[in-house]
């Protein structure tokens, strides 16, 4: 079977996974910009990593038989600090052009703060300037209700970003209903302990339909399984679920939303 | 009454997960027996993430249909402004600490 990983940090990973998820049937990947697992210290340090998302991971992939796209962003988990923020952003349309980067993202919220929401905003308005796709990331656990609820309405205030045109990630029970409603896609993501397993995500399925949503493993630097859809869709299969709807869900519903851009490809 | 949208037999899915959830439930009980037998028990019992893990047993015990949906909320924060900032905050706790 095909499979699209449409959120995955490969940066963080090794090379044994790039061949495990090649013989899984994984040979397309997505990578938003992310947080490091420390705040870098200047924007030089963001144009370095930018140039590792588009340049030197697209062809370590390849190296496997992996297609690899990303996007580009400042992640909110180092948004507080408005100065830096602001060059960085200053920085990110050089990226924007290339290849290989499908949008901006994956911009969000962490903690649902006053200044992690203006960067927000001047990532917004820059998607909707140059007309990009937008990757959201919601925030975790206690967090992510409210900051779901603070991302719609931060979106909202852009006309010129439609809702087919964003995709609102790792969203759970209590938050599904209100990305679906809000005319959003959807992603749910297969994460231990933190998001969702796999039997959760599938219920999700089962309870919200499978129209306009995706799931991804974010698999990163923590514990995580860069393996994740693929045993996703052996729920699916194990519960009774056909072989259609189970391609539809892994590989048919991501290439829908990536194939926005022109620039992605499987 | 809830929607059918699981396509497996209710007893196909007690007899793949029952043995797998029966000890998740221990756990959760081994858990808080565990702060029983700790040192100053009665400080943990007093954490906002203990009274939420008392709150969610009640909840499950109560509810039907949408039991997750309903914890989630449960332990989400429902404040409705963003905070005046993050500085030296990256994770989350898990509970929302302001819960009444």
């Amino acid at each position: 079977m095909r499979f699209i990983e449409p959120h995955i940090h490969m940066v963080s990973r090794t090379t044994d996974d790039y061949q495990a998820m090649a013989l899984a049937g994984i040979r397309t990947v997505s990578e938003p910009a992310f947080w490091a697992g420390f705040d870098r210290g200047s924007a030089q340090g963001f144009r370095d990593y930018f140039n590792q998302l588009t340049m030197t991971e697209r062809a370590r992939a390849a190296l496997y038989g992996v297609k690899h796209h990303c996007w580009i962003c400042l992640n909110p988990k180092e948004a507080e600090d408005l100065t830096l923020a602001r060059e960085v952003l200053a920085i990110i349309p050089e990226f924007l052009d290339r290849p290989s980067v499908l949008g901006i993202g994956e911009i969000g919220l962490n903690k649902n703060s006053r200044n992690e929401l203006t960067v927000l905003e001047e990532h917004l308005a820059l998607a909707e300037q140059r007309g990009e796709l937008v990757l959201v990331h919601t925030p975790h656990l206690e967090d992510k209700l409210k900051g779901t609820r603070l991302i719609i309405d931060a979106i909202r205030n852009f006309k010129g970003i439609t809702p087919d045109r964003v995709l609102i990630d790792h969203a759970e029970e209590h938050t599904a209903g209100v990305i679906r409603d809000a005319g959003f896609w959807l992603g749910l993501t297969l994460y231990p302990t933190s998001k969702c397993s796999p039997a959760r995500a599938i219920d999700l399925l089962e309870t919200h339909g499978t129209d306009r949503v995706w799931l991804n493993s974010a698999a990163d630097w923590g514990i995580s399984d860069p393996l994740a859809t693929v045993k996703a869709s052996e729920e699916m299969r194990r519960r009774g679920h056909p072989e259609a709807l189970i391609e539809k869900v892994f590989f048919d519903n991501p290439r829908a939303f990536l194939s926005q851009s022109p620039k992605f490809s499987v | 009454m809830v929607q059918s949208t699981c396509p497996q037999l209710a007893t196909d899915i007690l007899d793949r997960s029952f043995l797998e959830n029966r000890a998740r439930l221990l756990e959760v009980a081994a858990f808080l027996d565990r702060i029983d037998r700790s040192r100053e028990p009665e400080a943990g019992r007093a954490d906002f993430r203990y009274r939420a893990c008392q709150d969610a047993l009640q909840l499950l015990a109560s509810a039907s249909g949408e039991r997750a949906k309903a914890l989630q909320l449960l332990l989400s924060d429902h404040s409705p402004e963003p905070r005046v900032s993050a500085k030296g905050l990256k994770g989350a706790a898990g509970a929302w600490k302001e819960r009444r």
